[in-house]
């Protein structure tokens, strides 16, 4: 019988198992551009290490100098899945400022256009999750519609993906027959390629087992994190900012809000394609209710803050002077102080802000979702699988714009 | 029960007396401030009682007033409960001399990356924070961007008459 020996080893060699892998900045998996440093032991993460801005753009800086109609723009580039929610949310904070009261029917344009983009922002997420799980058609199929919602988008204001669709007191312009008639076409064939994305992906047995249990979170945690939005719903709470604090006559709407429970990508991914069943029936209803208003009403009644008409400026002396002074940014804003959320894609859009009466904002601050919710990342992956944290990021629905600002 | 305003200014009025100042409703929000070393007592006492229960930390940044000496910046909290649906919005003063404020990440995680934001921007300096370090700016930054004095355009510039576009060469309240 042989003497037990002492084995030395040599530095590294097997007592430090974990390595250091850089997930990003540019990385396909990650959709956008977020670096994670992963301490992983084998294919499970150890550890994790998020690093953001590197798409920073000051925007908080910019608006500090910009008249106000000159900030919509800027919105647009926070979460650019769902521009139009970004840029009325902006226009509701001047206007709540403002003391402007909208007709109903720009409340209800406004419905249509802010459903809308939740649906092509949860549809993008959706896809990529099934895109990150091996899945690609689903994506396929629902793209399309995201094509026919951008076409609407380019009926209404011109441009497709960073939108500065409407203005403070209402739209730019008439919605014209042809963007009803896109609307209408929407609602009649989006239905179908989402039942058959659900019918692809919900009872796949694949697809269960790569996202349930994949990244949960406990809604406590959830709220301690300071989830809003899809995410914290599909943790368990009914938390929305359009039944909590109606806006834009959201509470003349007959909706549910649906709830997940454990939090999981898989409930993740539930909840937003309920949302989505939600927002087809909420634009159905605003659709019905369009049809008992005249059908001219597309802005508030306010010369000094919505450009007149150009026939008018030609014609006229009043129309003139308000076009001069809002063009060259000389209509002063209230001072006040305030905070206004929206619902956004991925959560509450907040705007904190600060006007000392001058043409541009004093302070004004993005609240946004993403960056708040994104620092529980490392909390979520922790002791899953590297392809587990992909498709959690995924899941989460992190937009680079909005997260750096 | 529902939880007015005047309940919340009572109760903060109870437990914290003459430090509560700056009491204001402004677009359907109740606003106050206190000094900044009660941030987290109030803080506490907000999420702690059973009828307030402010347990959701919305947003969190800072505000540059370069003309209050003594207290240039202003730490905004905005606070939610969820169960009244009522907004909140706390402030702290400090001065830029010593921005030491203590940390809320013990109460909230989410405090975490939006007091390192604020740090980034404001150069508030969080006490306590497990990880205050820039977090969109790059790290050899060494000013604080957001700051009054640090104007987006040259101020001094001549050739274009800036009373005409938007604010002129003045900065501040």
């Amino acid at each position: 019988m042989s003497e037990q020996q002492h084995i030395t080893l040599p530095e590294g060699s097997i007592e430090r198992q974990t390595q250091t892998l850089n997930l990003g900045p540019t990385h396909p998996a990650t959709h956008g551009v977020f670096q994670n440093i992963l301490e992983i032991d084998g294919e499970r993460i150890v550890s994790s290490e998020s690093t953001v801005g590197y798409i920073h753009r000051a925007f908080e800086k910019i608006a500090e100098r910009r008249p106000y109609y000159q900030i919509t723009p800027l919105t647009d580039r926070l979460n650019y899945c769902s521009s139009p929610i970004n840029n009325m949310g902006w226009h509701l904070t001047v206007e709540k400022l403002l003391g402007i009261q909208t007709p109903k029917r720009v409340d209800y344009l406004r419905v249509i256009i802010m459903e809308l983009a939740r649906i092509t922002d949860h549809l993008i997420c959706n896809g990529v999750v099934g895109v990150d799980s091996g899945a690609f058609s689903g994506f396929l199929y629902l793209m399309k519609y995201r094509e026919l919602a951008y076409e609407i988008y380019e009926e209404i204001c011109g441009s497709r993906l960073t939108t500065n669709i409407g203005r403070v007191g209402g739209f730019e312009r008439n919605f014209t027959p042809a963007a009803f008639e896109k609307i209408e076409r929407f609602l009649k064939e989006y239905p179908a390629a989402l039942k058959e994305f659900e019918t692809l992906m919900n009872r796949n047995r694949i697809f269960m087992e790569r996202t349930q249990g994949v990244g949960p979170i406990s809604a406590e945690r959830a709220m301690n994190y300071g989830f809003t939005g899809p995410n914290l719903r599909a943790a368990g709470v009914d938390y929305d900012v359009r039944v909590a604090q109606p806006y834009s006559s959201y509470e003349d709407f007959d909706f549910t809000i649906p709830v997940g429970t454990t939090g999981d990508c898989y409930d993740r991914f539930l909840v937003r394609n309920a949302e989505m069943w939600e927002s087809l029936s909420i634009i159905r209803q605003a659709m019905d209710k369009l049809k008992d208003l005249p059908s001219d009403v597309y802005h508030a009644d306010i010369p000094a803050y919505y450009l007149p008409e150009k026939s008018a400026v030609y014609t006229k002396m009043e129309a003139l002077i308000y076009h001069f002074k809002i063009i060259m940014g000389e209509s002063d804003i209230l001072p006040g102080e305030l905070y206004n959320p929206v619902e956004g894609g991925n959560g509450e859009l907040g705007f904190y802000l600060i006007s000392d009466g001058g043409r541009s904002p004093y302070r004004l601050h993005f609240r946004r979702p993403c960056f708040i919710y994104y620092q529980a990342y490392a909390e979520l992956i922790k002791g899953a699988m590297l392809s587990d944290a992909v498709i959690c990021m995924s899941s989460l629905n992190l937009i680079a714009g909005e997260l750096d600002a | 029960m529902s939880l007015t305003s005047d309940y919340i200014k009572q109760r903060l009025a109870e437990k914290f007396g003459e430090s509560i100042s700056q009491v204001e409703e402004s677009f359907g929000m109740l606003s106050f401030a206190a000094p900044k070393d009660l941030n987290l007592k109030v803080m506490q006492f907000l999420y702690d009682d059973e009828e307030l229960q402010f347990r959701f930390l919305t947003d969190l940044t800072a505000v540059h007033y370069p003309n209050r000496t003594g207290e240039e910046l202003a730490v905004v909290y905005h606070l939610y409960n969820f169960k009244e649906r009522v907004r909140l919005r706390f402030k702290v003063y400090t001065s830029i001399e010593d921005t030491r404020v203590f940390t809320a990440t013990r109460l909230f995680e989410s405090a975490n990356w939006m007091e390192r934001e604020t740090y980034d921007f404001f150069g508030v300096n969080f006490v306590g924070h497990p990880n205050l370090k820039r977090i969109l700016n790059v790290d050899e930054m060494t000013y604080f961007p957001m700051r009054k004095e640090f104007p987006l355009e040259d101020q001094t510039r001549t050739d274009k008459d800036d009373e005409m576009f938007g604010r002129g060469g003045h900065i501040g309240i």
